[in-house]
């Protein structure tokens, strides 16, 4: 090569050649330099990335641990479906995006095919419900209900069905036991959102793709224990996740089990006497507003006294939490968060705020001791009060003359507190507050607990509301800059509000204070923390955070994780006043405007206390509130727009005490009929298999009970009162307003059949029988 | 290419013999022969096989559930691709320049026929000619070589005829106005992967020939211009900007566009010093990288051969257009220094980007790597190239 000849070609063509071969070379070294970065430099990092690329997990969903009740009944469990799912991973491969495999699948399943599409659309800001809102790596199941048949169709002609899957899984189930919905308190499940995926991704407790998380309730508060750990197997794949690899793999360990203090018994009752309640209060004509209550909504709560432990906890509306599993249809969805369906999902016991009315009476009375007035006093109980030309009147104009504290708790005679908060109101200052006011009658509520949440294990509790000062002042800073906009000196009713709220919204006004006494103007309460203060007036005085969850039980049944109850504070007041309220709150149900609901009540075996309220809502109609406790439990019960609390709420809460205790209407008890006496002490049997023993719970133990006790003056009886568990007949006897309330003809209302009954036919058609034939009432048993 | 059969007859200049007698003068044509640069091409090729039997024995949705389909085919390819370089060596480059027009009308028929319904769509370019039993034609592999052939052609003969020492404005201008028509139909395709080695073949035969400077530059200044202007225009596809913004960001879109350009680099990347062993590398075998026996074939030499077998097809490729420098350099006439040295840019740009977008340092653009990518037109092309160097090397005044 060195005897390269002559080539008479011109130089500038000769270097310009060596240009084009130092470029080239160059390229060329570029090349190599950088194939040496990636591989040999970063080598071990892409290595990494190769290997984490070819691995894919195949996961077994750990069975979800039970929810059971205090005896063992299951209140959420899991039966095994036959669920048909869709990889969108193997549909989004095909030409058609899977179109024609859906439809055929539509067919088989019975459905539509726009149905079956839209099951498998991946959920976002402008898709509706239906859609999917987990991984979108995970199979979507299209129906859980596919019948053997349907299965098998698929199975065999699998080539026909790229992407689905026919396989039996465990799913999550309400079962509803006894009729006892339960739904509030337990929640629902729904898939894991990527989201949520990346924020556990580091914690202690990662998601699954295919994990199901609780929503809401205590599936979940209490998701963690009940969730279990997935079992994982890590195969290697190629990039269509064909299997190319061994395979490694955890096993799945199931989740623990919950126990509850809920009665599965008591539940349904405190559901079923709600709802009759809310119905009965439907066809009760309300002075006020010319029309009928519109009971839009309700809650009661069953608690043990003595623990803070929720027995029953009762909100309506209420819906089917079995409306969840297996992913929720478009029309369920709507039905459960349209504003016409007036949000079931809100668990109104937790997350219903209000009024408290009268029955918060107890606060004033304790804040008055504290602020050194005498229990004795006595105080006028005029048939009003006036501040300056405002005339605040007592609850039906009513005169009493000087009376007791107690007795105006019996009574519950609005004035004495009126002038009470005033007289404070003035000490501290009136319209121009001292340094430090003393502020009796907030500082004590605050004390029982109110304006912050209870503590109870459930999401999402709301706090309610003590209209304090230092309230006033950030409310108002909050909205002045609105009331003053639309605030009007001379004109309607909310623009002169309005314009009185930007002038002087910041301050607590003796108005304010006279409004507050009484469980009115803007205090709100929400009914567990009612429940809690009730509890503790029951128990001598202390205030637990109220729990539903009793013990978390592993799932073979050797680690038992009790729940135990937790006091937060004790009532502010000496043994001596929580004695004198006990005993006003007892005259209350004896000789107050309780006692028509209470009547034949056997008060020497079971004391009662009780405490009626009737709140007013602007613009609204009244909420009923009734609070009442014995020596183990403590009721409470409100309904928005129900009527007075008595009226609408008493004959409820006594059903619900009547079954608690077995007494029958005319005060006799029969203990083989009382559910739970006292309060379930011990937890649900565990066998060594770590299986937990569930008694039997008959079909509808409010129905046991409708049966054997029909009012003879009911109106519109109708047969076919038991299917849904809405019978119409006990319910619309029980709820007279107080002018017409005669205790004689309640006292004879009820009768008694036979025992608790299991079937739904015999016995409905012999106490349709016994109502529509003879009216009379035997006291059998 | 049909027409080279005909040029037979027409006679070139020069000191040549009968077809017959040179291909048969057997001692002094193996002396000759450019050994390195056949001997590389033949590697190359058949490395290249068993890296695209390596990526496609599992791919039974492109192989027809026959392992060996594509192995074959490449063998095939190459085969034919030998014989067309045989060809081109037998026939010499300075007989196919009486065919040039012939062969230039052909291919700019053939790119033209892309663009009436018998053209089809592959990978968003329509650029391919479906031929019946399952082949088909990419002529824009054809057109890069009448392009050299043809500006090659135009430049040298006055230069060649000793008229002028350097090609004048006007002989510039057409051999521009002949490279902008096949181009101008390949942008139609798009295909802009084809148009970028063109303008880069432009260029080098330009620098070749001698041509003043200011058409260099100022052709460089206005392909600046025209791919600013081009992207101004929307001319490109959406899939085309979006190749180029994975380029710039790989982790824009991990699931799409960036896909590619990801997993390429993680094959790559994962083989380390000596790969994981023909046939085991786990990218390969799990088919994460996409085209991976033609546009991305570099990924399995850098998974499974590791920097060792990749750097061996750089410095294969580097022999060969090392040697076509030499080619062009040594040979006696502007003709074939302007045809080597259009071979030279197009072998060497082409294997640039396509190694290059594997190892993330250009975009992602649908060219093959030459002799190692599965594909017929780009086979048969790179080889009749070889063809060509051989003969421009074979004209070359004996050094004995």
């Amino acid at each position: 090569m060195t005897n390269i000849p002559e080539t008479g070609r011109s130089p500038r063509v000769q270097i310009r050649l060596v240009v084009i071969q130092v470029l080239v070379l160059s390229l060329l070294g570029t090349l190599g330099g950088r194939l040496w970065y990636l591989q040999i430099r970063e080598g071990d990092q892409y290595a990494k990335e190769a290997s984490g690329n070819h691995v894919q997990q195949v996961v077994q969903p750990a069975v979800r641990g039970s929810i059971l009740d205090a005896r063992g009944v299951p209140l959420a469990d899991n039966e095994t479906r036959l669920v048909v799912s869709a990889s969108r991973t193997d549909l989004l491969k095909m030409k058609d995006d899977g179109k024609a495999v859906l439809t055929k699948l539509a067919d088989v399943l019975g459905m539509t095919s726009e149905e079956v599409m839209a099951k498998v659309r991946l959920c976002d800001a402008e898709t509706p419900q239906p859609c999917w809102n987990g991984s979108p790596y995970q199979p979507i199941p299209i129906t859980d209900e596919a019948t053997p048949k349907q299965a098998l169709q698929i199975r065999e002609r699998a080539e026909d069905f790229p992407g689905i899957t026919a396989e039996p899984q465990a799913l999550r189930r309400y079962p509803s036991p006894g009729k006892a919905n339960t739904a509030q308190v337990l929640g629902y499940l729904s898939p894991v959102t990527d989201e949520e995926i990346q924020k556990a991704q580091d914690t202690s407790s990662p998601y699954l793709r295919s994990d199901m998380v609780g929503r809401s309730g205590l599936e979940r508060q209490y998701d963690k224990q009940l969730r279990g750990k997935a079992g994982v197997t890590r195969y290697e794949v190629d990039n269509l996740g064909r299997v190319i690899g061994k395979a490694q793999s955890d096993p799945a360990q199931p989740g623990a089990n919950l126990v509850t203090s809920i009665d599965a018994r008591v539940q349904r009752i405190a559901e079923y006497e709600l709802n009759e309640a809310m119905k009965a209060a439907r066809k009760v004509h309300d002075h006020n507003t010319n029309r009928n209550y519109e009971a839009d909504s309700g809650a009661v709560i069953v608690m043990e006294a003595k623990t803070g432990r929720v027995v029953a906890m009762a909100s309506n509306p209420t819906y089917d939490p079995n409306a969840w599993v297996g992913g929720i249809s478009a029309k369920d969805y709507a039905a459960l968060t349209g504003k016409k369906s007036n949000y079931p999902l809100l668990n109104r016991a937790i997350q219903g705020q209000s009024a408290p009315g009268s029955i918060f009476k107890v606060i004033p009375t304790a804040a008055a001791i504290n602020a050194g007035y005498s229990f004795e006093g006595p105080y006028n109980c005029s048939s009003s009060y006036s501040i300056g030309g405002q005339v605040f009147k007592n609850f039906e104009s009513q005169n009493h003359g000087p009376i007791s504290l107690g007795r105006a708790l019996e009574v519950s005679c609005d004035t004495v507190f009126y002038r009470l908060s005033h007289e404070e109101w003035k000490r501290d200052g009136g319209n121009k507050p001292k340094k430090n006011p003393d502020d009796w009658f907030y500082k004590t509520a605050h004390q029982f607990g109110l304006g912050e949440e209870t503590g109870i294990d459930l999401p999402n509790e709301v706090s309610g509301r003590v209209p304090d000062r230092q309230w006033k002042l950030d409310y108002w800073e909050a909205n002045k800059d609105a009331w003053c906009k639309t605030g009007k000196k001379d004109g309607s009713y909310v623009e002169r509000i309005a314009y009185e709220n930007c002038l002087e919204g910041n301050r607590l006004r003796a108005g304010d204070s006279v409004n507050y006494s009484i469980g009115q103007g803007d205090t709100l309460v929400t009914p567990i923390q009612m429940a809690t203060i009730y509890a503790a007036l029951s128990n001598g005085g202390t205030l637990y955070d109220p729990t539903v969850g009793k013990a978390v039980i592993s799932p073979d049944g050797k680690t038992v994780t009790e729940i135990e109850p937790r006091a937060q504070g004790k009532l502010p007041m000496s043994k001596k006043t929580l004695g004198q309220i006990d005993a006003a709150l007892e005259g209350v149900a004896t000789r107050g405007t309780a006692a028509w609901r209470f009547g034949g009540w056997p008060q020497d075996e079971i004391p009662m206390h009780a405490k009626t309220g009737t709140a007013e809502v602007h613009g609204k109609q009244t909420t009923s509130w009734f609070a009442t406790y014995t020596e183990d439990y403590s009721i409470v019960m409100t309904i928005s727009q129900g009527g007075t609390g008595s009226g609408a709420s008493g004959p409820a809460v006594r059903n619900i005490y009547n079954a608690l205790y077995g007494v029958s209407e005319d005060g006799e008890i029969d203990k083989k009929k009382a559910l739970l006496p006292t309060p379930q002490k011990t937890l649900p049997k565990v066998t060594t298999d770590g299986t937990i023993k569930s008694p039997k719970i008959s079909k509808d133990p409010a129905k046991d009970r409708a049966t054997t006790s029909p009012s003879p003056d009911a109106q519109a009886t109708t047969p076919q009162d038991g299917q849904d568990g809405t019978a119409d007949q006990q319910q619309a006897a029980t709820v007279p307003s107080p002018e017409i309330g005669n205790r004689d003809t309640r006292r004879r209302e009820r009768r008694r059949g036979g025992g608790p009954r299991r079937g739904d036919g015999r016995p409905r058609r012999r106490a349709h029988h016994g109502r529509g034939g003879t009216g009379t009432r035997r006291t059998a048993a | 290419m049909s027409g080279g059969v005909n040029s037979f007859h027409v006679s070139g200049y020069g000191p040549e013999k009968a077809g017959w007698t040179r291909v048969f003068a057997r001692d002094s044509l193996a002396r000759r022969l450019d050994w390195p640069i056949l001997l590389s091409a033949l590697v190359l090729s058949l490395l290249g096989s068993l890296l695209v039997y390596s990526a496609t024995r599992n791919r039974t949705e492109l192989n027809q559930g026959d392992p060996y389909y594509f192995l074959v085919r490449h063998w095939l390819n190459t085969g034919i691709g030998l014989a067309l370089m045989i060809g081109a060596v037998w026939l010499g480059h300075r007989a196919l320049r009486t065919a040039v027009p012939l062969l230039y009308g052909a291919s700019v028929f053939l790119i033209l026929l892309v663009l009436t319904p018998l053209g089809s769509t592959i990978n968003g370019a329509h650029s391919w000619i479906k031929l019946p039993g399952g082949f088909s034609l990419q002529p824009s592999e054809f057109v890069k070589i009448t392009i050299i052939l043809g500006m090659a052609m135009l430049l040298a003969a006055r230069v060649d005829a000793g008229d002028k020492p350097y090609p004048d404005h006007r002989t510039v201008l057409q051999a521009l106005g002949l490279a902008v028509v096949p181009m101008l139909i390949v942008m139609l395709m798009p295909d802009l992967g084809s148009v970028m080695v063109m303008v880069i073949i432009v260029l080098g035969v330009l620098l070749a020939s001698g041509a003043s400077n200011r058409w260099v530059f100022g052709l460089l200044g206005a392909g600046a211009i025209g791919a600013v202007t081009v992207w101004q225009l929307g001319v490109l596809d959406e899939y085309q900007i979006n190749r180029f913004a994975a380029f710039a960001n790989p982790e824009l879109d991990p699931a799409g566009v960036g896909y590619n350009t990801n997993q390429a680099r993680i094959a790559i990347g994962s083989g380390g010093l000596t790969g994981s062993g023909l046939f085991q590398g786990s990218q390969t075998t799990g088919q994460f990288v996409p085209e991976q026996q033609t546009d991305f074939v570099f990924t399995v030499a850098g998974e499974e051969l590791g920097f060792v077998g990749g750097a061996l097809i750089i410095a294969l490729l580097g022999v060969i257009l090392w040697r076509a420098c030499r080619i062009a350099r040594d040979t006696t006439d502007l003709y074939g220094t302007v045809v080597a040295a259009g071979i030279v840019a197009w072998f060497a740009f082409q294997s640039f980007e396509n190694i290059g977008m594997t190892l993330g340092i250009m975009p992602v653009t649908g060219l093959p790597l030459p002799f190692v990518s599965y594909g017929g037109s780009s086979m048969f092309a790179v080889w009749l190239a070889v063809g060509l160097l051989q003969s421009i090397r074979l004209q070359r005044p004996l050094s004995a």
